[in-house]
């Protein structure tokens, strides 16, 4: 194809069909590069300097070579669509079986009507990437974030609102289990809508419990007795190495920094105040401190050295060096690829203190699907999360996913049709009043550092529990704070935007 | 100037160009960026805002910051003298006249071609308390030492113990010496010989002509390869993010009682994972003045300790 062509083609803003297409700027640019090229050249050939328009020639060639692929950054992206549907880019964190669950369901997608082209990309460390994609000015159309990142995200104005979207779809919270929903909201406004939800709970090994003498059918119930428990399936070698532990706070150590729930605390006032230094946070942090006190530091670390991958047979819990472990719905897809065949376990609420009133405590997250500020098809892109978020659409994807669905009803079968055999005592945990989300704050990214941080401070009895919630506190204050004055900086901006939006 | 010079200058300024461009983008232009931005409370999506030298303030009462200017300071006090040690130890002995010497070289350089997060990886694993090569090494030594001197040392976890933890992030720092051997090589090989020959009609030994011929005729070598193991050892990122799982471990991204959080770790938080870029900025160039002054006392210092032939 003639140059001429390629740059007809631009100023008319339409794509040639089958080639590489170049922006306008590039293209104006390699137009510019080729005509000092020729003058060049033939300064060249009058100088008789054979070498030096060799070289001169390689150098052009690759000069030109780098500013066609600078050009073409933003346009491998958009491919293979008919020329007369609309493209929506469409980012996604998950891999693997994952992966191929959301592909199946934009497949479907894209099949189902003939206006919208929905094309999925998977990118690993998508809230960095999305956040340079946002801030150079080209982000995608839909992005699968986690429900716990949306505050920053929100208050950087990174965001489009969904409450306009979501009003004119008949989209209702009512349908949604509450805490879900809630986590999309954040200053009173919808950012996202929940794809696959999650709750966690004990997995406990049920063959461990039968050798260590205790009934294999009943987890336990308080903290009192989960240690009990431990204390009794706590197995040494004839040299005093610990082999099997019935339970150990940082395995593995996902939610290290929550523990707190589990003892009636709270992170934050949900306003502007940090609560790290808690009575009940402090009695979370004295029971991790407990562990080392009790089997010893030294001893601990070698028996956590032991521990192989989390998603390979040498994963502790999988193996039988730890007996309880507090997990998510996924374990029992890793149960299925990785455990040994006679592997038996069950699925309980994690004790803690509101068991004994019902409201068993559990930490509830959502990868949610928001539409990032910039977009270039943002009611298209609500068309798909629209579609993602129909009743079927979503049960489908969440039985690929091994989870629960984010509605409060489902289909009659669904649960029957679920893998899980324990999927229920998700649901429950989630719609319990015990059911907790991640603090729906700015600073939360640098809080959970820092308190996991703490943690394993207490673990290796480099400082009390006393001491290290007092400097977490003082610290996040201080972090919340400073974020507070940025967003009252930007407040009134940002919320009469929202509001038009 | 003639139209042949003007010519030239034209086609010397179209060769340069792209590197100028390039450096004036891609270097000038995020350094004076960061200057500004560090003078900015900014989050990369918004719009910076000056708040003045706030954030060098908050860094003074920062001691996270401290702790990693602290990390990184350890950790380049360790490196880079054990680090020349090896080094140049390593580079003495390929000098000798030895028969497959090429292959000992080869060898030696071999790991400097493995990818950070390779290292990072693989050493996790040398490094790991149970199971770990490097503690089925010293066990023996240690059992030994044990009975002989009545101790009770035990192998350590090496990336669990925050005393041990920095100890085994140089230890695999060191596995990547080779760049530094070739250079030293190279400088070795360019010793005069008739020195040695003179030095050992006056009966010196090998430690000798080390001593007071190598090391002076090398000592520019020794001052440029020195120079680089302190910007590389102030500006370490990529193994010990790696081997602290980027964070995603129970121990978090700073490793045991945050004994690996490094002051580059310490700026990609806060730039990517907290969105405090004009914080990040503020540490960057501290950083950046830190390296310059080393730099310079480095300079200064080996002033009259380095010999040039030349000059």
């Amino acid at each position: 194809m003639m140059v001429e062509e390629v740059i007809r083609y631009q100023y008319s803003n339409r794509r040639v069909p089958g080639r590489i297409h170049v922006s306008g700027f590039a293209s104006v640019s390699v137009l510019a590069m080729i005509v000092r090229m020729a003058t060049l050249s033939k300064v060249m050939r009058s100088a008789q300097r054979k070498l030096g328009m060799f070289c001169a020639k390689v150098f052009a060639g690759l000069f030109v070579f780098l500013v066609l692929l600078t050009g073409c950054v933003g346009c491998f992206s958009s491919q293979k669509e008919d020329s007369d549907k609309v493209v929506i880019n469409y980012w996604e964190k998950w891999s693997g079986f994952e992966g191929r669950a959301m592909r199946e369901v934009v497949d479907d997608f894209n099949d189902s009507q003939d206006r919208i082209f929905v094309n999925f990309l998977k990118v690993s460390k998508i809230d960095r990437k999305l956040m340079l994609a946002t801030a150079g000015g080209n982000p995608p159309d839909v992005a699968g974030l986690f429900s716990w990142i949306l505050p920053v995200y929100v208050e950087n104005g990174a965001l489009l609102p969904l409450d306009k979207y979501a009003r004119e779809a008949g989209i209702r919270s009512d349908d949604y289990i509450d805490i879900f929903w809630q986590m999309c909201r954040h200053r009173g406004h919808l950012w996202a809508l929940p794809t696959t939800p999650a709750s966690n709970a004990l997995h406990w090994n049920k063959k461990l419990f039968r050798e260590a003498g205790l009934d294999p059918e009943r987890p336990p119930r308080t903290i009192a007795e989960l240690e009990r428990f431990n204390e009794q399936l706590l197995r040494r070698s004839p040299v005093g190495k610990i082999e099997i532990m019935g339970h150990l706070p940082q395995e593995p150590g996902w939610w290290v920094h929550q523990w707190g729930r589990w003892f009636g605390g709270s992170l934050w006032d949900g306003e502007e105040t940090v609560t790290a230094y808690s009575p009940e946070n402090l009695a979370a942090f004295q029971w991790i401190a407990s562990y080392p006190r009790r089997f010893g530091v030294e001893d601990l670390l070698a028996f956590r050295d032991g521990f192989g991958n989390f998603a390979s047979p040498q994963n502790a819990f999988f193996q039988g060096r730890v007996a309880m472990v507090l997990q998510g719905p996924w374990m029992y897809n890793f149960i299925q690829n990785y455990a040994p065949e006679d592997f038996e376990w069950g699925v309980a609420p994690f004790p803690g203190s509101g068991m004994e009133s019902g409201a068993s405590v559990t930490i509830a997250e959502s990868d949610v699907l928001v539409i990032p500020k910039g977009a270039a098809h943002p009611r298209e892109a609500f068309e798909f999360i629209r579609y993602v978020n129909r009743r079927e659409v979503m049960e489908k994807l969440c039985l690929a996913h091994r989870k629960f669905s984010p509605f409060k009803e489902v289909t009659p079968g669904f649960v029957k049709k679920h893998p899980n055999p324990y999927i229920e005592v998700f649901i429950e945990l989630a719609k319990s009043p015990g059911a907790k989300s991640p603090p729906n704050m700015a600073t939360w990214a640098e809080y959970r550092d820092d308190l996991i941080a703490a943690a394993n401070r207490v673990s290796l009895l480099e400082g009390t529990a006393e001491e290290v919630l007092r400097e977490v506190q003082e610290r996040q204050q201080k972090a919340l704070d400073r974020k507070s004055k940025r967003w009252k900086r930007v407040e009134k901006q940002r919320m009469k935007e929202w509001d038009e939006l | 100037m003639t139209a042949m010079e003007g010519k030239r200058l034209r086609i010397g300024l179209l060769f340069i160009g792209p590197w100028i461009f390039g450096f004036l983008l891609l270097s000038v232009y995020p350094v004076v960026a960061s200057l500004y931005f560090s003078l900015c409370d900014y989050s990369v999506l918004s719009r910076p805002v000056f708040i003045g030298w706030q954030n060098y303030g908050d860094l003074v009462f920062d001691e996270l910051f401290w702790k990693s200017l602290y990390n990184t300071i350890v950790y380049a006090s360790l490196l880079i003298p054990l680090g020349f040690l090896v080094s140049f130890a390593l580079a003495l002995m390929l000098n000798f006249d030895l028969r497959g010497k090429g292959v000992f070289r080869a060898v030696i350089f071999l790991p400097s071609l493995v990818p950070m997060v390779c290292l990072a990886v693989i050493w996790r694993w040398m490094l790991n308390g149970e199971f770990g090569l490097v503690n089925t090494l010293i066990s023996p030594l240690a059992t030994f030492l044990n009975a002989w001197i009545g101790t009770d040392f035990q192998p350590p976890s090496w990336l669990q113990e925050a005393v041990y933890a920095k100890l085994g992030l140089v230890l695999a720092s060191l596995w990547c010496v080779g760049n530094a051997v070739v250079i030293y090589l190279a400088g070795l090989q360019d010793v005069p010989r008739h020195l040695y020959e003179a030095a050992e009609i006056d009966g010196a030994n090998f430690w000798h002509k080390t001593r007071h011929i190598t090391i002076p005729v090398v000592s520019p070598v020794i001052y440029f390869n020195s120079i680089m193991a302190l910007i590389g050892a102030f500006q370490v990122f990529a193994v010990p993010y790696v081997m602290m799982r980027g964070g995603n471990g129970p121990d978090g991204i700073g490793g045991p009682d945050r004994s690996l959080l490094f002051i580059s770790t310490y700026i990609y938080q806060n730039a990517f994972d907290y969105w405090n870029m004009g914080y990040a900025c503020a540490i960057g160039l501290i950083l950046f003045l830190v390296i310059l002054g080393l730099t310079l006392l480095a300079t200064k210092i080996s002033a009259n300790r380095v010999y040039y032939a030349g000059s």
